[in-house]
């Protein structure tokens, strides 16, 4: 890995002025995309801006009906959550279907969704139960936080401080795991609440997206049959070795029933 | 650039100027000499590098020394007692071979060792799903799974 320059400020303002106008300096979260990224060469970062010290950015609190996660919490940290488990227990599961046991134990929320792998977990669960990503300047809706393949509406030197859930009437999720590395090969979040219905996937396109057919389908008849019965277009989605767009597109309205069925 | 670390390996303390790039993994291999921790992938995915980090299991090939500083580091090295006498989980992969070449072994070890207490009464399916972050190229696993049932239950 290059040689770095490590920086431990000790409150958000700091972290956001060391990252202002420096390309090259990097958020450090948990360090398990951004590190493994740098070892590989595909990340030339020369500052990394260690936010573990910052107060208040880790933890999980319930308010009023809303779960608000804390940028720094980590994916194990989730899973285990008591309170996620009684109010969301889709997200807690999604938190433990992250990679493997030692990647949870360090991951973070914040760091996921704000390095935007098409094919991570987290944005299905925010963009599927259309939370809300607070940072140390705004707070944005989810369906304007992932613009594209590892691209997000995060401007330079802002930082992901916490996102707040809604709590919903019921929730379900349900990924088709590429074998290999555990990521979604396709990944469906459904959830039902005051927003309505809402069905996001993750996997299967440059970036997590509301399938807006399977949207319909379940808000005028919330059942595993009426998900499964969408055909939805393979334009737009991925084909790789892992799998053809055609095979992607159909996986879609299959694991949107399954989520159905899991969220009871 | 260079930066202090202090933490605690295996009851230890200690302290070391490194460079801001270092893995933990080189630390405890390079600079501490604890060879027990091995590197197969380097790349996060085979879990050799396993050791706990305040009683959690991590990739220390994927994460920085600098990230460990102030922390309770326990490596392979670390669960025997003081006398030779194995730790039970090691005392059950030697039992129940769990191991063949050896090299995954540490890793193995120090990932079953945090489920101690957190799955009891485990499954042979729970143990695999809790063990997905290790990869073994010798056994195809079944020992590994017995050895580590038997290792919780100790
Ligand atoms: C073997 C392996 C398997 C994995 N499998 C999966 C999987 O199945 N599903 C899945 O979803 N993910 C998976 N991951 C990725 C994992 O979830 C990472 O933990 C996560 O993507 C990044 O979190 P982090 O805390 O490690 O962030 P880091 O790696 O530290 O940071 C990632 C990026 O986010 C930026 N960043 C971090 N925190 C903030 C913040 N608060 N505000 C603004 N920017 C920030 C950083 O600058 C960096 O660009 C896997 C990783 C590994 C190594
Ligand atoms: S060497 Fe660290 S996971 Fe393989
Ligand atoms: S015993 Fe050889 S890799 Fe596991």
């Amino acid at each position: 890995m290059q040689a770095i320059q490590l920086h431990q400020p000790a409150s958000l303002a700091d972290a956001a002025k060391l990252r202002s106008g420096n390309d090259d300096a990097r958020f450090l979260a948990g360090g398990q995309s951004l590190l493994a990224a740098m070892k590989l060469g595909l990340n030339s970062a020369t500052d990394l801006i260690n936010l573990a010290a910052l107060p208040d950015l880790a933890g999980i609190k319930v308010d009023g009906n809303r779960i608000v996660i804390g940028a720094m919490t980590r994916h194990a940290d989730v899973a285990a959550n008591a309170d996620v488990k009684r109010l969301i227990p889709a997200l807690a599961v999604l938190a433990g279907s992250i990679g493997d046991r030692q990647v949870r134990n360090v991951g973070t929320l914040g760091g996921s969704i704000a390095n935007a792998d098409p094919a991570s977990d987290y944005p299905a669960a925010v963009v599927g139960l259309g939370a809300t990503v607070r940072t140390n300047q705004r707070e944005i809706a989810a369906d304007a936080f992932f613009t594209g393949l590892y691209e997000t509406a995060l401007q330079n030197g802002e930082i992901i401080t916490a996102v707040s859930f809604p709590v919903p009437e019921k929730a379900g999720y349900v990924k088709f795991k590429a074998p290999a590395s555990r990521f979604a090969l396709v990944g469906v979040f459904v959830s039902k609440g005051t927003g309505g219905v809402r069905v996001a996937v993750t996997g299967a396109a440059g970036s997590v997206f509301r399938a807006a057919g399977v949207e319909a389908a379940l808000a005028g008849n919330w059942s595993a049959a009426a998900a499964k019965a969408v055909k939805l277009s393979a334009d737009n989605l991925n084909s790789d070795l892992h799998a053809t767009a055609e095979y992607r597109a159909h996986l879609i309205p299959v694991l949107a029933s399954r989520a159905v069925t899991a969220a009871g | 650039m260079t930066v202090n670390v202090t933490m605690k390996v295996n009851g230890q303390s200690v302290t070391a100027a490194i460079a801001a790039s270092t893995l933990l993994v080189d630390f405890i291999r390079e600079h501490l000499r604890l060879t027990g921790t091995h590197v197969g992938c380097n790349t996060a995915q085979c879990g050799a590098c396993t050791v706990h980090v305040n009683g959690r299991a991590v990739k220390s090939c994927n994460l920085l020394a600098a990230q460990a500083n102030g922390a309770e580091v326990t490596t392979i090295e670390g669960l025997a007692a003081a006398d030779g006498t194995m730790h039970p989980m090691q005392a059950a992969f030697k039992e129940h071979h769990g191991l063949q070449c050896g090299f995954c072994t540490p890793g193995m070890v120090m990932s079953a060792c945090e489920l101690k207490g957190k799955l009891p009464n485990a499954t042979d399916e729970q143990i695999r799903e809790a063990l997905d972050g290790n990869m073994c190229r010798c056994t195809g696993y079944q020992n590994i799974v017995k050895a580590v049932k038997a290792g919780l239950a100790a």
